[in-house]
């Protein structure tokens, strides 16, 4: 059996649903011994939750200035490959995780993709997108270890419960750091990012202003685990801040349910949430491009549509 | 100071990518851009050299074609460029980052180096990190805010939902750029005439003793991903189409 090393990543010491996904790619149906990496906190708070989807390794690692140094954080994962004999190692497309693995790739000379639909470890293949969403490429890493990492929700999680043991990991003094993370800005709102959700509404340009995205924050809320997102017409109006924007040169996401509120439906939005599994379109334009690559649309005016979505969700 | 700018051709954002055989793309008919995140590359060294003084490079690893490209970035400012002619569609990242670091080494010393966070074609998202590993210096990608001086960067990117990092290097380092960083400047008539009387100095991988066969990525297949079809248009009063809406996504697709 294959070892496959998972990077867990835990945000405001809440560990994040997008794991499991991930989780489910490295035990490819239990073919594969799964070791979760887990590099703050503690292994008894996680324990459970990683263990219902296939990780049979929890392993905990911790060093000196680790949390302020992505390289450091980078030689933590080299040596856990050589320590538990990985052949494969993922984690999410996140922003720190894509930072940590490039560092680690880079650090190494060892092949990585990013951004992955698909991994098949025994094959050493990939699948992911090229051109922005417009087309697939599957590519082979010619290399012993692969490494991955894996657009959030792109892999849906499946419950594999198995028995975990957890091992504490203190690799030996790693080389200096050369950048250092000096401080933490957070946003101060319990906002989920984008790239987490399950569901996302975003609004175009037709919002009109900051405070109309209420409209969708409300509906997000009814939704449920649901975020907000903007279009760039939208941000670059000053309706909304670019952490919001999805599309080419805003985020990728992949959420069970994309509404897309007042949105033409251009090629660059679409780049950012072509592997959605549902597209909802709502535009007063009969002719937006949209309704003619969404899943359901209706013809209308989001400041309607929308509140009595929310009124309908509520009611229910 | 002395800066590099690496930048990327690739296909407009906007063009339609005709998958040809097993593995290529129709790269005649598609027209060819700066990488979008490499504009706000260009114009941080730019706008660097304009209050430090100095020269700004623009280094490219592309076809003969990508002259285009450099020659739209020393209309922003740049007053050089370097190019490493490669043929093929595709480079492995590791192979595009030693043919950077061999023509900037051969070029000169940097003080900084600016790339943008990834490329929109390949979305590889690493040679940044490569470069910088290559040529043993610190890196920090996704940059939206940056302030340079005392021999040292300080960078903040984007960690999540708004929340940032601040992060610190002493230079020379490399700078990966991303939206929000800058306004890239269009470039007036005058600049764009200018630019093209500017050096570009080029070169082949071999060179500069780079062998692409020695690449560890294989691009096996190139699919084209069809765009969704038969959209339902939902019909009928606000109530009614919103009511509907929600019997779908709950009954029928269970998203909801």
């Amino acid at each position: 059996m294959a070892n496959i090393g998972v990077l867990i990543e835990i945000e405001g010491g809440e560990l994040k649903a997008t794991n499991y996904g991930v989780l489910t790619a490295a035990s490819e149906q239990g073919k594969n011994n799964v070791y979760a990496i887990v590099m703050e906190g503690t292994a008894d708070a996680v324990k459970d939750e990683l263990s219902a989807y296939g990780a049979s390794k929890i392993v905990t690692a911790a060093g000196e200035g680790l949390k302020a140094s992505p390289d450091l954080q980078a030689s933590v994962l080299a040596a856990a490959i050589q320590e538990y004999a990985l052949s494969g190692l993922i984690g999410l497309a996140s922003a720190r995780g894509r930072d940590v693995f490039a560092r680690l790739a880079a650090a190494k000379n060892l092949p990585l993709a990013s951004d992955c639909v698909a991994v098949n470890f025994a094959e050493k293949t990939v699948r992911k997108s090229h051109f922005s969403g417009k087309t697939t490429a599957t590519i082979r890493l010619n290399e012993d270890v692969l490494l991955a990492t894996i657009r959030p929700n792109a892999i849906e999680p499946v419950g594999a419960p198995v028995d975990a043991e957890v091992l504490n990991f203190r690799p030996e003094a790693l080389g200096p750091g050369r950048v250092t993370i000096v401080e933490t800005k957070t946003a101060g709102t319990d906002k989920m990012d984008l790239t987490e959700a399950g569901i996302i509404i975003t609004g175009g340009r037709p919002i009109g202003s900051a405070e109309n995205y209420k409209i969708l924050e409300e509906c997000a809320a009814a939704l449920g685990s649901a975020a907000v997102g903007a279009s760039r017409a939208a941000v670059d109006a000053g309706f909304a801040p670019h952490s919001m924007q999805v599309g080419q040169t805003g985020k990728t996401v992949s959420p069970k349910l994309y509404i897309a509120c007042g949105l033409s439906g251009s090629v660059q939005h679409f780049a950012g949430m072509k592997t959605s599994k549902v597209i909802v379109a709502v535009n007063t334009d009969k002719d937006a491009p949209i309704f003619e690559k969404c899943d359901y649309g209706i013809i209308g005016d989001l400041f309607e549509v929308i509140p009595e979505l929310t009124k309908v969700l509520k009611e229910k | 100071m002395q800066i590099y700018v690496c930048v990327k051709h690739v296909p407009d954002t906007a063009a339609s990518i005709k998958v040809v055989g097993e593995k290529a793309f129709n790269d005649s008919t598609c027209k060819f851009i700066a990488n979008p995140y490499d504009e706000y590359a260009i114009e941080a060294a730019v706008q660097t050299v304009e209050k430090e003084g100095g020269e700004v490079v623009v280094v490219t690893v592309g076809p003969e074609a990508a002259v285009a490209t450099m020659r739209g970035a020393m209309a922003m400012g740049a007053h050089r460029g370097v190019l490493v002619k490669v043929d093929g569609q595709f480079l492995d990242s590791d192979i595009t980052s030693q043919a950077l670091k061999a023509a900037i080494e051969k070029d000169g010393t940097p003080d900084l180096i600016f790339t943008g966070k990834s490329a929109v074609d390949t979305e590889g998202f690493q040679t940044p990190y490569r470069l910088a590993a290559a040529m043993n210096l610190p890196v920090i990608n996704e940059v939206l805010k940056l302030t340079v001086g005392d021999g040292k960067a300080v960078a903040e990117r984007e960690i999540g939902a708004g929340s940032r990092e601040v992060l610190e290097a002493a230079m020379p380092c490399i700078l990966g750029a991303t939206k929000g960083l800058n306004e890239p400047r269009y470039p007036k008539f005058p600049d764009i005439m200018k630019a093209k009387k500017k050096e570009i100095k080029q070169f082949t991988l071999s060179d500069l003793g780079i062998d692409a066969a020695a690449a560890k990525t294989e691009l096996l297949k190139l699919e084209a991903v069809p765009e969704r079809s038969g959209a339902k248009i939902i019909e009928g009063s606000t109530r009614e189409r919103v009511l509907e809406l929600v019997r779908i996504l709950r009954e029928e697709e269970k998203v909801l």
